[in-house]
C-alpha cells in the first residue's frame, strides 16, 4: 500500500523579471510504508522543492500529495505544519541543527513539535546514533559526520513515517558519507520508515536497490533553481 | 515550555545585546520610579508634616514663607512678631497651645530655635507619637542649655555636656560668633520631622543672645498654634488675614505646602514627561535589538519551521524574548530607583530633616514593570511580523 501517492503536482515561481517558471510537474509518483528510493537528480533539478512539496513547506500549485489518509497538497500551511512534525522527518545537507541548542535540545525541540518533548527517548536516539558522550555539547563543538549523526537522530524522534533526505552526504566525506548513510537506512529500517532520498552522488545511488531518476519523473524539464 | 526555551536559548545567543538592551530599560524603569516615587511621597509627606500644629501666626508676608520658616526651618523668616500677640493668641478660647519660637542663629549651617519647654513635652508631631530623648533630658528654660535634633547632632558630632557658641545669621559666618556658651543637655530620639535638624535653646536665651538688639528682646518669630476645632481656623484667618494688616495667620499648613507643590507641579510633569520619553526610547531599543538580529536569525527561524513550529510559534517567541528582555530591565531598574531615591533622600533629609523612604510600597512599582513590559512586547511586534513572514524554503538553502 502506497504511503505517498502524488497525483498531477505543480509547483512554480515567481521570475524577477515577471512571469512565472514550472519547476516541479510531477503527473504521477508513488511510495510504499516502508519502502527506501533513492532519485538522481543534477543540482538545480527541482528536488529540493520537490521534497519541500511533500513536507508541506511549500504549497503546491495544484495537484495531490496523498500522505496517508492525508492531502498534504490541500491543507491548510497551520494543518501543513502539523502532518509535517508528527509524520516526516527532514534531512538536510547542511544539517540544520540549531546553533545554540545542545545535541539534546535540538532533538527535544524536534520532538515538541510534534508529539511531544520526550527526554528519555531523545537521549536513547542519541546514544542509538553513537553519541551518548555528546548529549549536551553544542553543534560547533561537533564533527561534522556528528553534526550529521545528530540530525538523524532529530529526523527520527518523532517515529515518523517518511524519512526525507536531501543530499544528506553532500558535506561529509567518503567515510562519514558512507557511515551517515548507513545510519539513515538502518533507522528507518528499525522504525519502518519509508525513505525518499535525493542525491546526485553516484556513490550513494550505488547503495541503493531502487532509484529513479528525477528528470524522468518532473515534467517541468530544464534546469531549476 | 518549548516557547521559554527558544526565548530562554536566543537571550543567550544575543547575549550583548539583551545585556545592553535590558541595562537601557533598567535606566529608564529607574528613572520613572525615581521620578514618580519621589514625587509623590514628597508631597504625600509634606503636606503632612506639621509637627502637630494647624496654623502658624507670625509677621506680616507669605503664608509660605511663614510656614517654611517656622515648620520645616527653611527660608529667612519674614519679621518679628511682639509678644503682645503671642499673649493674645495664647489667650484665645479657640487656641488649644501657642508655642513662641525665635530664630537667627545658627551653629556651624544648623539652625538655632528658640522655644519652651512644652515644645517637647505637650506636642504630639504625628498622631500617638510624642518627642523623645535618645539621651540627656531637656532644657532649662533660664538656663544656657540645649536640645539637639538627632540629624543635626549627627552631623555637629555633639554629645550630652558638650558645649558650643552660636553663631549668627541663619547661614553660617566664623567670623559671627556669638560669646554666649551653651551647653547640650539632651539629644533628640529621630523624628523624622524638620525638628531633626535643628538646635533648640529656650526662647529666651534666643531673645537675649548677646549682639541682639536689646530692643526686640521679648520679641517671637512666629507662634505655633494646635486650634480646638478647625473652624476656629478660618475664624482667625478672617481675624488675621483679612482684618487685620499686621500679622499673618498661616492655615491649614498642609494645604498651604499642597499649594506650593502646586505651583511648582509643572517641574514634576516636565520630570515625569522625560521619564515617560526615556521609557518609549528603550521600548523602541528592543525593537532595534531584535529587529537588526532578525537576518542572522532568519535561518534558525526557518529550521524551526521545517521542524513543525507554526508562523504564530515564532511570531510568540519574539514578541515573549521582547517582553523577557523588559522584565529583566525591570527587574534590574529597581536597583536604579533605590540607587537614585536614596540619593535624593539623603539630600532631602539633609535640607529639610523629612526622611523619605524609597522602600515604602507604591502602586507604581507595580503598574510600571507591567507597563514596560507590555511596551517592550509591543516593540517586539515588528520583528515578530519578520519573523512569522520568514519564508521557510530560502531561508534553508542550498537547494538541489
Amino acid at each position: 500500500m502506497a504511503l505517498l501517492a502524488i497525483q498531477s503536482l505543480q509547483k512554480s515561481f515567481v521570475l524577477p523579471e515577471g512571469g512565472k517558471k514550472l519547476i516541479v510537474d510531477v503527473p504521477a509518483f508513488a511510495l510504499a510504508e516502508g519502502q527506501q528510493l533513492a532519485l538522481r537528480g543534477e543540482s538545480g533539478s527541482g528536488k529540493t522543492t520537490f521534497l519541500h512539496l511533500i513536507a508541506g513547506i511549500l504549497a503546491a500549485d495544484r495537484g495531490s500529495i496523498q500522505l496517508g489518509s492525508d492531502d498534504m497538497a490541500r491543507l491548510g500551511e497551520p494543518a501543513r505544519d502539523r502532518l509535517r512534525a508528527r509524520t516526516i522527518g527532514y534531512v538536510f545537507q547542511t544539517f540544520n541543527l540549531l546553533q545554540g541548542y545542545t545535541c539534546l535540545e535540538n532533538v527535544l525541540l524536534g520532538m515538541s513539535f510534534g508529539p511531544g518533548a520526550d527526554r528519555a527517548r531523545a537521549t536513547a536516539i542519541l546514544q542509538r546514533v553513537g553519541l551518548a558522550d555528546r548529549l549536551h555539547h553544542y553543534p560547533r563543538q561537533l564533527s561534522t559526520g556528528q553534526q550529521q549523526r545528530v540530525a538523524v537522530a532529530r529526523a527520527m524522534a518523532n517515529r515518523p513515517r517518511l524519512v526525507l533526505a536531501d543530499e544528506p552526504t553532500g558535506n561529509l566525506d567518503r567515510k562519514n558519507a558512507v557511515e551517515a548513510l548507513a545510519l539513515i537506512r538502518e533507522s528507518c529500517r528499525e522504525t519502518g520508515a519509508a525513505l525518499l532520498l535525493v542525491t546526485h552522488d553516484a556513490h550513494v545511488l550505488a547503495a541503493f536497490e531502487g532509484v529513479s531518476d528525477f528528470s524522468a519523473l518532473n515534467r517541468a524539464g530544464e534546469a531549476a533553481p | 515550555m518549548t516557547l521559554l526555551l527558544i526565548v530562554f536559548r536566543s537571550l543567550r545567543q544575543h547575549l550583548l545585546s539583551t545585556v545592553i538592551t535590558a541595562l537601557s530599560i533598567a535606566l529608564a524603569g529607574g528613572l520613572l520610579l525615581s521620578v514618580w516615587t519621589i514625587k509623590e511621597q514628597s508631597q504625600a509627606t509634606f503636606t503632612r508634616v506639621n509637627i502637630g500644629f494647624d496654623a502658624v501666626l507670625g509677621a506680616r508676608g507669605s503664608k509660605l514663607e511663614l510656614v517654611l520658616n517656622s515648620i520645616f526651618h527653611l527660608e529667612a523668616s519674614p519679621g518679628n512678631m511682639a509678644e503682645a500677640d503671642y499673649e493674645f493668641i495664647k489667650r484665645q478660647p479657640a487656641v488649644k497651645l501657642a508655642i513662641p519660637i525665635a530664630v537667627g542663629d545658627n551653629l556651624r549651617g544648623f539652625r538655632i530655635v528658640g522655644t519652651i519647654p512644652e515644645f517637647f513635652s505637650g506636642v504630639e508631631y504625628a498622631p500617638g507619637l510624642k518627642f523623645a530623648f535618645a539621651a540627656g533630658h531637656g532644657f532649662d528654660p533660664a538656663a544656657k542649655e540645649a536640645v539637639i535634633g538627632s540629624f543635626a547632632a549627627g552631623k555637629l558630632g555633639l554629645r550630652v555636656g558638650d558645649t558650643f557658641h552660636p553663631f549668627h545669621g541663619l547661614t553660617f559666618n566664623p567670623a559671627e560668633q556669638h560669646a554666649d556658651t551653651y551647653a547640650v543637655t539632651g539629644i533628640l530620639a529621630p523624628s523624622n520631622t524638620p525638628a531633626d535638624k535643628v538646635v533648640w535653646i529656650p526662647l529666651h536665651g534666643l531673645q537675649t543672645m548677646s549682639g541682639h538688639d536689646p530692643r526686640a528682646a521679648t520679641d517671637v518669630s512666629a507662634v505655633l498654634i494646635q486650634l480646638r476645632a478647625p473652624s476656629a481656623g478660618f475664624r482667625l484667618d478672617l481675624l488675621y488675614n483679612k482684618q487685620g494688616n499686621r500679622l499673618t495667620f498661616a492655615y491649614p499648613i498642609g494645604a498651604i505646602i499642597a499649594d506650593l507643590f502646586n505651583k511648582i507641579g509643572w517641574f514634576d510633569q516636565v520630570l515625569t514627561l522625560i521619564a515617560y520619553l526615556v521609557a518609549l526610547v528603550s521600548a523602541a531599543g528592543v525593537l532595534v535589538a531584535i529587529y537588526n538580529s532578525m537576518s542572522a536569525r532568519r535561518r534558525d527561524i526557518a529550521i524551526l519551521r521545517s521542524l513543525g513550529a507554526r508562523r504564530r510559534t515564532v511570531f510568540g517567541a519574539i514578541v515573549l524574548e521582547a517582553a523577557a528582555i523588559g522584565l529583566l530591565g525591570m527587574i534590574a531598574s529597581f536597583g536604579v530607583y533605590v540607587a537614585i531615591a536614596s540619593g535624593v533622600a539623603a539630600v532631602i533629609r539633609a535640607q529639610t530633616g523629612v526622611l523619605l523612604d524609597p522602600w515604602v510600597f507604591d502602586p507604581i512599582m507595580l503598574w510600571a514593570p507591567a507597563a514596560m513590559i507590555a511596551l517592550c512586547a509591543a516593540g517586539g511586534l515588528v520583528p515578530a511580523w519578520v519573523a512569522y513572514r520568514t519564508d521557510i524554503a530560502s531561508n534553508l538553502a542550498p537547494s538541489s
